[in-house]
């Protein structure tokens, strides 16, 4: 956790209009308004994921401004705490992001060989994104899923009992799903805020 | 014999719901609480069960409520601490998946003995489909009048919110979550003073874990006596454990404290044994901060003694042949697993998860990292294998929060009871069972 944050390249550029829409404001200011008056900033971690969900697929500089805007903090206090939690991706990333868990329940129970099987199907490494920008690989730490060893997440879905076939399977179903528009995001925008 | 208190409703179908849980009594502690006891009677019949916290310390629930500061007129708040993050440990996304108002229902009688108006569900960021169910729980509370502004017809007002993590296992230990809950970055708080007198945003603040809080509708129902007529001794009441590892049979069991390991480990019913008729080498009991134990020292003590799932027999031998119950997360490894590359494994897990506030954990776990490494890579030289058991000692009671013993412990007892397989990977590393997976290893820590 301590080493991406040391000397990170800050991505500070971004060619989309950084604005949340009407409707994504009031929500904001549901969640704003589960604090206490004057604990805004308690807001973050939710609004956080919220504008990776939005914008970008990861926080930018300007995207990590416009945050510090709405609660009224200053920009480092929302630098500080994206460098610190995993969740929040600091570099561009694919449309899914696949997080495989390589901690120790998983890694007895097949993991290691799923995560390599993962790169060779993808032809990345782990860390890297697809050049055709669909699928980004990442090793994540326990993902609180041991019983059901190998377990990946993609987005905000669970895979369990993990398999090589399970994975050709699951790899298939989502590029035909990433041909589609992203039906789902103002449903999970719904449910999860 | 299987006594139950948490899944005995499990199975009903749609106990999600918020109707299908009244059905089976669900709230009922709710009326009970508030319309028939005092916020101190509350207390006491907790103090009365026994109930430790069992999110990993095993501190007594009671006690810890007992605590809160009452005079400084400052609101009060409780947290559920729903960041699960301890390896092995699945047991409470378990319980908030298939009884969120279980979890409820224990909140707010709660918040009633400790006089919050606002609870909060600290829940960690992975676990978004859970936020999912638990605000739809929510939301079906306040519409039955449970939740909200003058419950059940009293004068008292209660909200819970949920909270999202986002990817930090220290914000499992209390004072960081209550940080992150601030919106800052997950670094634990020097205590005293305890959350109890100077917590959240500065006021009187208890944090529980999610099973710690489901156990409290049952308590207001029947009494903390009745509580303390489940388990052994000072281990009242039953555990969530989560099973996992190379058994037969993964996943969530509800025991009564007291069960013998052999039986939680070789009973169909349990965890069935070990999977494809393999031989038992080791034992992480409570999830992997804890000492794990060879085979020998899992089902007996020391001193030959049958060894029990309870607080206090796990704990039998202290860290010299014994560990803790933990959060009850049950690692199991077959004679197949190699003990150095699963503690390089939990040693590279601790050092990602090291807040970096203290050197002896930033510094210690990043060495140990490296040194367990090489080892496994066949670069290991035989002082590397003191040099890891020095750094455990002088990380272990030297840091903020306890995540610096969490890291030092599962090394130290590694090289305890396993000492030989780190000598034999130092000499003839081409005989280890995992040496054609070697290749793997990704050195990057991200």
């Amino acid at each position: 956790m301590l080493d991406k944050k040391i000397n990170h390249p800050l991505h500070a550029k971004t060619d989309i209009p950084v604005r949340f829409s009407e409707e994504t404001l009031e929500r904001v200011r549901k969640i704003i308004e589960r604090y206490p008056a004057g604990k805004q900033k308690s807001a973050l971690l939710p609004l956080l994921h919220m504008a990776q969900e939005e914008f970008l697929g990861y926080l930018s500089v300007d995207v990590m401004d416009y945050i510090a805007s709405l609660l009224e903090i200053q920009p480092i206090e929302v630098y500080e705490v994206a460098t610190f939690y995993s969740q929040y991706y600091l570099d561009p990333v694919g449309k899914n992001v696949i997080e495989i868990c390589r901690t120790g329940p998983c890694a007895i129970c097949g993991g290691e060989a799923i995560q390599s099987y993962l790169e060779q199907k993808l032809a990345i490494k782990t860390g890297e994104t697809t050049p055709d920008g669909l699928f980004t690989l990442k090793a994540v730490e326990c993902l609180g899923a041991c019983g059901s060893a190998p377990v990946m997440q993609v987005n905000t879905e669970f895979y369990e009992f993990l398999t090589e076939e399970k994975i050709d399977h699951i790899l298939d179903d989502l590029r035909r799903k990433s041909s589609e528009e992203k039906p789902e995001a103002s449903k999970w925008k719904e449910k999860f805020f | 014999m299987e006594r139950k208190i948490l899944l005995k409703n499990v199975d009903v179908p749609g106990i999600r719901t918020f109707e299908v849980y009244r059905s089976t009594g669900g709230y009922d502690s709710v009326e009970k609480a508030l319309k028939k006891m005092t916020p101190d009677e509350v207390v006491e019949e907790v103090k009365m069960s026994g109930l430790r916290g069992r999110g990993g310390a095993g501190f007594p629930a009671g006690m810890k409520w007992s605590f809160i500061d009452k005079k400084s007129g400052n609101p009060r708040y409780l947290i559920c601490n729903a960041d699960e993050s301890e390896p092995g440990t699945f047991k409470d996304r378990y319980l908030m998946e298939k009884l969120p108002h279980l979890l409820i229902e224990g909140m707010i009688c709660s918040c009633y003995a400790l006089g919050a108006n606002t609870g909060y569900i600290y829940v960690r960021g992975e676990y978004k489909y859970i936020i999912g169910i638990l605000n739809q729980a929510i939301l079906e509370a306040y519409e039955k009048g449970f939740l909200g502004k003058n419950i059940l017809g009293t004068a008292f007002n209660l909200d819970i919110h949920v909270h999202s993590g986002a990817g930090a296992y220290i914000c499992g230990e209390e004072t960081a979550q209550i940080e992150s809950l601030e919106g800052k970055r997950g670094n634990p708080r020097i205590k005293p003073p305890f959350p109890a007198v100077v917590g959240l945003y500065g006021c009187p603040t208890v944090v529980n874990n999610v099973e710690t809080l489901a156990n409290i509708g049952f308590i207001v129902n029947n009494g903390g006596g009745e509580y303390a007529k489940y388990g052994v001794g000072k281990s009242t009441g039953t555990k969530l454990i989560s099973a996992c590892g190379n058994i037969n049979n993964p996943g969530v069991y509800e025991i009564e404290l007291g069960l013998s390991v052999r039986e939680f480990l070789y009973d169909p019913k349990y965890c069935g044994g070990v999977k494809n008729g393999k031989e038992l080498k080791a034992v992480i009991a409570g999830g992997s901060s804890v000492p794990i134990l060879p085979a020998s020292l899992i089902l007996k003590t020391a001193a030959g003694e049958e060894r029990l799932m309870t607080y206090e027999s796990l704990a039998d031998g202290g860290f010299v042949s014994g560990t803790m119950l933990g959060s009850g997360g049950f690692i199991v490894y077959d004679e197949d697993a190699c003990i150095v590359r699963n503690t390089w494994n939990l040693a590279r897990f601790y050092h990602h998860e090291s807040c970096g506030q203290c050197s002896p954990c930033r510094e210690g776990t990043g060495w140990m990292e490296s040194v367990l490494h090489r080892i496994e890579n066949g670069h290991g030289r035989t002082k590397d294998i003191d040099l890891l058991v020095s750094i455990a000692s002088k990380i272990e009671g030297n840091t903020i929060c306890p995540l610096g013993d969490a890291a030092a412990w599962p090394i130290a007892s590694a090289i305890r009871h396993f000492r030989h397989e780190f000598e034999e990977h130092v000499l003839h590393p081409e005989k280890c069972i995992n040496s054609t997976i070697r290749q793997f290893d990704d050195v990057t820590i991200s």
